[in-house]
C-alpha cells in the first residue's frame, strides 16, 4: 500500500489547531508548555471564540505565548496578568479574557493579585503551570518546590526550615468564594491530555455564566530545569509531584 | 451660562473623569487623594456612562489594571501620591514600553518614605524624568487651580491617544484638597466598542477578528537590533512631543527685570508675591510650566537676556530648579526658595527674597526652608 492511500480527509482522525501558529516553538523538549498552548487552541477554536478571547501571557517560559495562539495578546509585568485580567473583563464583559501563568509568576512575585481577582470572583480563566521551579531564569526554587527538591538557589535540597513549604495555590484559591472551578490536571499521558481539554472547555465556558473566576492548575515537567530526561521528568513528576499536588477537581460549582 | 460649582481639586478630576467619557478608573486610597476614588464610587458613573470604577487591592494592581484597560483601547485613569506613585512606577514603565495612553494623577505629598501627608512637590525627578527602568518619558501637565484640575483631564485623554503615551497630571496636596469655583466641561460620551475599533484597532487587543493579523500589546523584544529601533522610534515621539507640545504661562515678562519660576500651587504664591512685588516698583515676571514634560527651556531661554536675576519657588529640596539652570545656563544669577515636608512657600517669604535680591542683600541663611544661589 502506498501512503498516499492513506493519508485522506476521510482517513483524518486528528489534526493541529487552525490557531495554532506555525512557528517553532522555543520551549525545551520534554517541556509541558506546548502541550497546554495545543489544548487552548483547540479550546478556542472548538468553542468558536476566537474573536472574543484576549490572552495575558506572563514572565517567565510562557512569556512568548502571543507568538504561538492566533489571537489577541497582553503580554503583562510579572505576576500581574491577573490585574489586566480584571480590568479588560469588566470593559468588556462579553469578552473571554485568560491569564496563562507559571509557578513563579503566580504564586511567589503575583500571589497578591491571583487571590484578589478570584476573591472578586472575576469571569476570567486562570491557566496555572506548576513545574515547581523557575525555568526561564535557570532553574530556581519556586514557592510550589517540592522540600528536598535540588534547584539552583536550593543546592541542597529545599528545607521548609529555611524556605518554608510547597505552596498549593489551588487549594488557597479554591477556598475563596469567588472562585466557581478549581482542579489539577497534568498532560503526562493522552489521558490525562483528554481530561484536561475537557477542564479547559468547562473554564471558557464557566465565563458565560458570569458565576465566578474558573482555575486550571497544570502540574507540569521541565525536564531541563529537573535536569532529567524528558521521560524520566515523567515519571518523576507522577511520583512525586502527584503526592503533594494529585490531579481531580478541587472545587467545582459551576452547575 | 456654563454650569459653575464649587468644588475641591480632587473631585473636580473624578467629575472631569466621568464627563470627559473615561472608560474606567482604578485606584487605592492613599492621602491626600482619596476624594478622588470616593467621588467616584459616590457618582456611580456605570449606571449613567457605564464608567467603571474599582478600588484595586494595591497600587500595583491598579496600574496593571490601567495596562490592560489600556491595551484593549479603552480611556483609563488612575490617581494615588508620591508614595504610590513609587509602587506604580514599574507599571507605568511598561505602559510607555507597550506604548499605551491612560491618565494618572499624581496628588504630591513629601517624602522620601512615608514622609507626611502634607503636599509637597518633591516627585518632579521621578514623573518628569521618567521615574521607572529604561529610557521614557511621560507627559507632565501640572494644574495650578481646581479648574486646571478639571481642564487638564480631557486634554491629558487627548494626549495620551494623540501620542499613545502615558500622561500624568502632576498636582499637589494643596491643589487637590482646596476648593475653587470651576465651570465643568460639556459631557461626551463614551467611545462605543465600534468605535474603538475603528480608532484603535490597529493595536489595540480587542479580539482578532477576521482579515486582520492578531494584536499583540507588549514591551518585549529579543532582538537587540529591533529593540534599538524601537527606543529610536520612542525618542523621536519624544521629539515631536517636545516640539508640538510645550505649554506655559507667562505673566508680566514684557518689562521685567527679576523673573519667578514656578509650577502648580508654588506659582499661585509666586504670582501674589510678584504683584506685592510691583506695589513696591520692583518688576518681577513670572513664568509658570504648565507642561513639565516638555518643559518650556526657550521661554526662560528667551527672558534671561533681559533680567538681573531669576528665582525659582519649589515645594521640594531644589528639582524643577535643574531644567530651569539648563535655560539659565549661568548668563544670569540663578536663586532657589524651597520648602519642603508639608510646609508651604508663603508670598511674604517670596516677597523678601525678591526684594533681597533687587536690593543685593541676598543672604540665604536668612529665610526658612531651602535657600541657595543655585548658579551664579
Amino acid at each position: 500500500m502506498n501512503i498516499s492511500d492513506i493519508i485522506k480527509p476521510e482517513n483524518k482522525v486528528y489534526g493541529k489547531s487552525r490557531l495554532l501558529l506555525d512557528k517553532e516553538m522555543h520551549f525545551c523538549p520534554g517541556c509541558s508548555h506546548g502541550t497546554i498552548h495545543k489544548i487552548i487552541a483547540e479550546t478556542i477554536e472548538e468553542l468558536a471564540i476566537q474573536e472574543q478571547v484576549i490572552g495575558i501571557s506572563p514572565v517567565g517560559c510562557a512569556v512568548l505565548a502571543y507568538d504561538y495562539i492566533d489571537i489577541d495578546w497582553q503580554e503583562a509585568a510579572h505576576g500581574r496578568a491577573p490585574a489586566l485580567a480584571t480590568a479588560i473583563k469588566r470593559l468588556y464583559p462579553d469578552k473571554y479574557v485568560f491569564t496563562y501563568q507559571g509557578d513563579g509568576d503566580l504564586a511567589s512575585i503575583g500571589t497578591g493579585e491571583i487571590i484578589h481577582t478570584c476573591n472578586r470572583g472575576d469571569n476570567v480563566t486562570v491557566i496555572f503551570v506548576n513545574n515547581a521551579i523557575y525555568g526561564m531564569t535557570g532553574g530556581q526554587m519556586a514557592p510550589t518546590t517540592l522540600e528536598g527538591m535540588k534547584t539552583a538557589t536550593t543546592p541542597e535540597g529545599r528545607s521548609h526550615i529555611s524556605s518554608g513549604f510547597p505552596m498549593k495555590i489551588t487549594e488557597m484559591i479554591a477556598l475563596l468564594p469567588g472562585v466557581v472551578y478549581a482542579t489539577r490536571q497534568s498532560v503526562d499521558t493522552p489521558a490525562a491530555e483528554r481530561k484536561a481539554k475537557k477542564a479547559m472547555m468547562k473554564a471558557f465556558k464557566s465565563q458565560t455564566l458570569k458565576k465566578g473566576t474558573s482555575f486550571i492548575e497544570f502540574v507540569a515537567t521541565c525536564s531541563s530545569g529537573w535536569k532529567m530526561s524528558p521521560t524520566d521528568a515523567n515519571i518523576w513528576m507522577k511520583e512525586n509531584m502527584f503526592p503533594i499536588y494529585p490531579p481531580g477537581d478541587v472545587k467545582d460549582e459551576i452547575d | 451660562m456654563a454650569e459653575k460649582i464649587l468644588l475641591k481639586g480632587n473631585e473636580a478630576i473624578a467629575i472631569a473623569a466621568v464627563r470627559c467619557g473615561c472608560d474606567g478608573y482604578f485606584g487605592y486610597p492613599i492621602t491626600p487623594q482619596s476624594e478622588i476614588l470616593e467621588t467616584l464610587s459616590e457618582m456611580n458613573p456605570e449606571k449613567d456612562t457605564g464608567m467603571i470604577v474599582l478600588q484595586a487591592e494595591s497600587e500595583v494592581a491598579a496600574i496593571n489594571m490601567l495596562y490592560g484597560g489600556a491595551g484593549c483601547g479603552k480611556k483609563v485613569m488612575t490617581s494615588s501620591s508620591s508614595p504610590g506613585i513609587s509602587l506604580m512606577t514599574e507599571g507605568i514603565s511598561y505602559i510607555a514600553g507597550a506604548e499605551l495612553p491612560c491618565v494618572i494623577v499624581d496628588v504630591m505629598r513629601g517624602g522620601p518614605g512615608l514622609g507626611t501627608i502634607q503636599p509637597a512637590q518633591s516627585d518632579y525627578f521621578q514623573i518628569t524624568k521618567g521615574g521607572g527602568h529604561g529610557d521614557y518619558r511621560t507627559i507632565v501637565l501640572a494644574p495650578a487651580s481646581v479648574q486646571e484640575m478639571n481642564d487638564f483631564v480631557e486634554l491629558s485623554f487627548d494626549l495620551a491617544f494623540k501620542y499613545r503615551t502615558p500622561v500624568v497630571i502632576l498636582s499637589d496636596g494643596v491643589i487637590g484638597q482646596m476648593m475653587e469655583k470651576v465651570e465643568l466641561s460639556p459631557i461626551k460620551p463614551r467611545w462605543t466598542d465600534e468605535e474603538i475599533v475603528k480608532l484603535h484597532g490597529s493595536w489595540a487587543a480587542t479580539g482578532k477578528t477576521s482579515g486582520r493579523k492578531r494584536n499583540i500589546v507588549t514591551s518585549l523584544d529579543l532582538d537587540p537590533h529591533r529593540q534599538e529601533m524601537f527606543n529610536a522610534k520612542l525618542q523621536s515621539k519624544y521629539r515631536e512631543i517636545e516640539r508640538n507640545e510645550i505649554r506655559y504661562k507667562s505673566l508680566l515678562c514684557d518689562d521685567a527685570e527679576y523673573l519667578v519660576v514656578a509650577y502648580g500651587l508654588s506659582a499661585r504664591v509666586s504670582q501674589k508675591a510678584m504683584e506685592l512685588a510691583r506695589d513696591e516698583g520692583i518688576k518681577v515676571g513670572l513664568i509658570r510650566p504648565v507642561t513639565l514634560f516638555p518643559y518650556p527651556y526657550e521661554a526662560i531661554e528667551a527672558i534671561v537676556p533681559r533680567v538681573k536675576g531669576i528665582l525659582t519657588v519649589e515645594m521640594s529640596a531644589g528639582q524643577m530648579v535643574e531644567d530651569v539652570s539648563l535655560a539659565v545656563r549661568g548668563k544670569t544669577p540663578l536663586y532657589f526658595h524651597g520648602r519642603t515636608g508639608g510646609m508651604l512657600p508663603s508670598p511674604e517669604d517670596v516677597l523678601a527674597l525678591i526684594r533681597s535680591i533687587a536690593n543685593e542683600t541676598y543672604n540665604p541663611d536668612s529665610f526658612p526652608g531651602h535657600n541657595r544661589l543655585w548658579l551664579r
